[in-house]
């Protein structure tokens, strides 16, 4: 009980609210690194994904990308751009976009490969370019699925920004290196608090976004299973889960 | 790349990488001591299912550093904490894959059972599971490659197998064991992938066949 009485402190000292080193600061940076590297992601991912997607080409490496991102240890690789890029925000930048970007291309690739052929053949029969294919019927009809790689990318953002902390810079990840280093185990566990939180109200919001840009025929569909479904070969399995 | 570190600290890098084979083994294995109870509860009693992959979601979606740093007070910097968190990860895909691969199996093949004479438990051990297989060992290899990942994150409290090597090359500034530690965990998730695909050929041999038709 003492803890928890300890950990109330560490959350109510008006202390822990002001200045550089404060909860809104530190929370502020932590954002701020996020929506960027998740942006530059997209922005790197998505028009990528939704060519190959759209031509049916390089489908092999869209596919098994994301699989091989998993493997890829977050840690390690910030601290290789670290060693070869120097001391600045650049390579936790460059390690961050790195990760996010295999989420967005395998699902955006999927969605994309997964819009029924007559549909898209009717759309060319109606006398659409392929450009008007892309925006009017299979960007909407991917739509689930984009927002699901979007998702898991922004949330994993989110978890691994925690580690720019570690190269000594800031973000709400200051909180858990430095109390490790002190063994302050209220501010430990007060960020720990923190991150975890804001990691839940990333994935609620981006849910949130993700019924109001997805159509509403399609607003049943469940993404995610659909993906890991993909990969085991089973799409029949998960296109039945409500 | 400085390959006399690498043969120098060869001993090293293997005891690591056993730390780091048996922290993903015991992981597993808890996971799907738990995973597959709550599997089964789930498909038995649907309604179980929500809350349980709710919880089970909530508990993937909090970052792993934070739930490492999160059991410090209680458990300190110990290998316990490391197993506990690396479980706690891999328990959303085993459930999720076991249920839907259960809820796979057609209705026909279950009233052939039945109608064969089959009870719960053989049924389900002799005709449910093996349809099942294929999804949940797609299940076992996400959370296999993952926790492969994961425990490299464990060298921040002074644990973590190949990950360690990513910490002594930060405090030396030494890009070699940070290298060395980065492919051999990559390599491990792989090779441990493809030893999962190469168990499910074996145990569903009948897949091979309609593959082929």
């Amino acid at each position: 009980m003492t803890f928890l009485s300890e950990l109330l402190a560490w959350f109510t000292d008006p202390l822990n609210w002001k200045g550089s080193s404060g909860i809104p600061i530190r929370t502020w940076e932590h954002i701020q690194y996020s929506v960027t590297a998740t942006l530059i992601a997209a922005l790197i991912a998505l028009p990528i994904a939704l060519y190959l997607g759209h031509t049916g080409r390089g489908g092999l490496l869209a596919i098994n990308i994301a699989n091989i991102g998993r493997a890829i240890p977050s840690l390690g690789l910030i601290i290789m751009a670290f060693i070869l890029l120097g001391l600045n925000i650049i390579p936790v930048m460059i390690a961050l976009v790195a990760l996010a970007i295999p989420p967005i291309v395998t699902n955006t690739y999927i969605g994309v490969r997964n819009v029924n052929r007559e549909v898209r053949d009717a759309a060319g029969g109606m006398g659409m370019t392929g450009w008007q294919v892309l925006t009017q019927v299979e960007i909407p009809v991917a739509m689930p699925l984009i927002m699901a790689g979007l998702r898991t990318s922004a949330v994993q953002v989110v978890a691994t920004a925690t580690l720019a902390a570690y190269l000594s810079f800031g973000g709400l990840g200051r909180y858990l290196f430095d109390g490790l280093a002190l063994q302050d185990y209220e501010q430990l566990t007060g960020g720990a608090l923190l991150i975890a939180a804001l990691s839940l109200v990333t994935e609620f919001l981006l849910a949130r976004v993700q019924t109001i840009v997805v159509p509403k025929g399609l607003a049943s569909r469940n993404a995610t299973a659909a993906v890991d479904a993909k990969m085991s070969g089973k799409a029949e399995v998960a296109s039945s889960t409500a | 790349m400085d390959w006399g570190w690498v043969q120098d600290h060869l001993g090293e890098i293997q005891s690591l990488f056993l730390q780091h084979a048996q922290f993903t083994l015991l992981a597993l294995v808890y996971g799907f001591a738990i995973a597959f109870p709550l599997a089964l509860a789930a498909t038995r009693w649907p309604r179980l299912y929500t809350p349980i992959l709710g919880l089970t979601g909530i508990l993937f979606t909090i970052p792993s550093i934070a739930l490492f740093m999160l059991m410090m007070p209680f458990t300190g910097p110990t290998a316990t904490t490391c197993l506990i968190a690396l479980t706690i990860y891999t328990l959303l895909v085993l459930v999720r894959n076991t249920v839907e691969g259960l809820k796979g199996v057609p209705r026909e093949v279950r009233e052939a059972a039945e109608a064969m004479g089959y009870r719960r438990f053989k049924q389900l051990f002799r005709v449910e599971l093996p349809i099942a297989l294929p999804v949940i060992i797609a299940g076992i290899r996400i959370a296999v490659v993952t926790t492969i990942g994961l425990v490299t994150i464990t060298a921040l409290i002074g644990f973590g197998g190949l990950g360690a090597l990513f910490i002594d090359g930060f405090r030396q500034a030494f890009g070699t064991p940070i290298v060395v530690g980065f492919v051999l965990s990559v390599l491990f998730a792989i090779a441990a992938d493809l030893a999962l695909v190469g168990l499910q050929r074996l145990l569903t041999p009948w897949a091979r066949g309609t593959a082929a038709r």
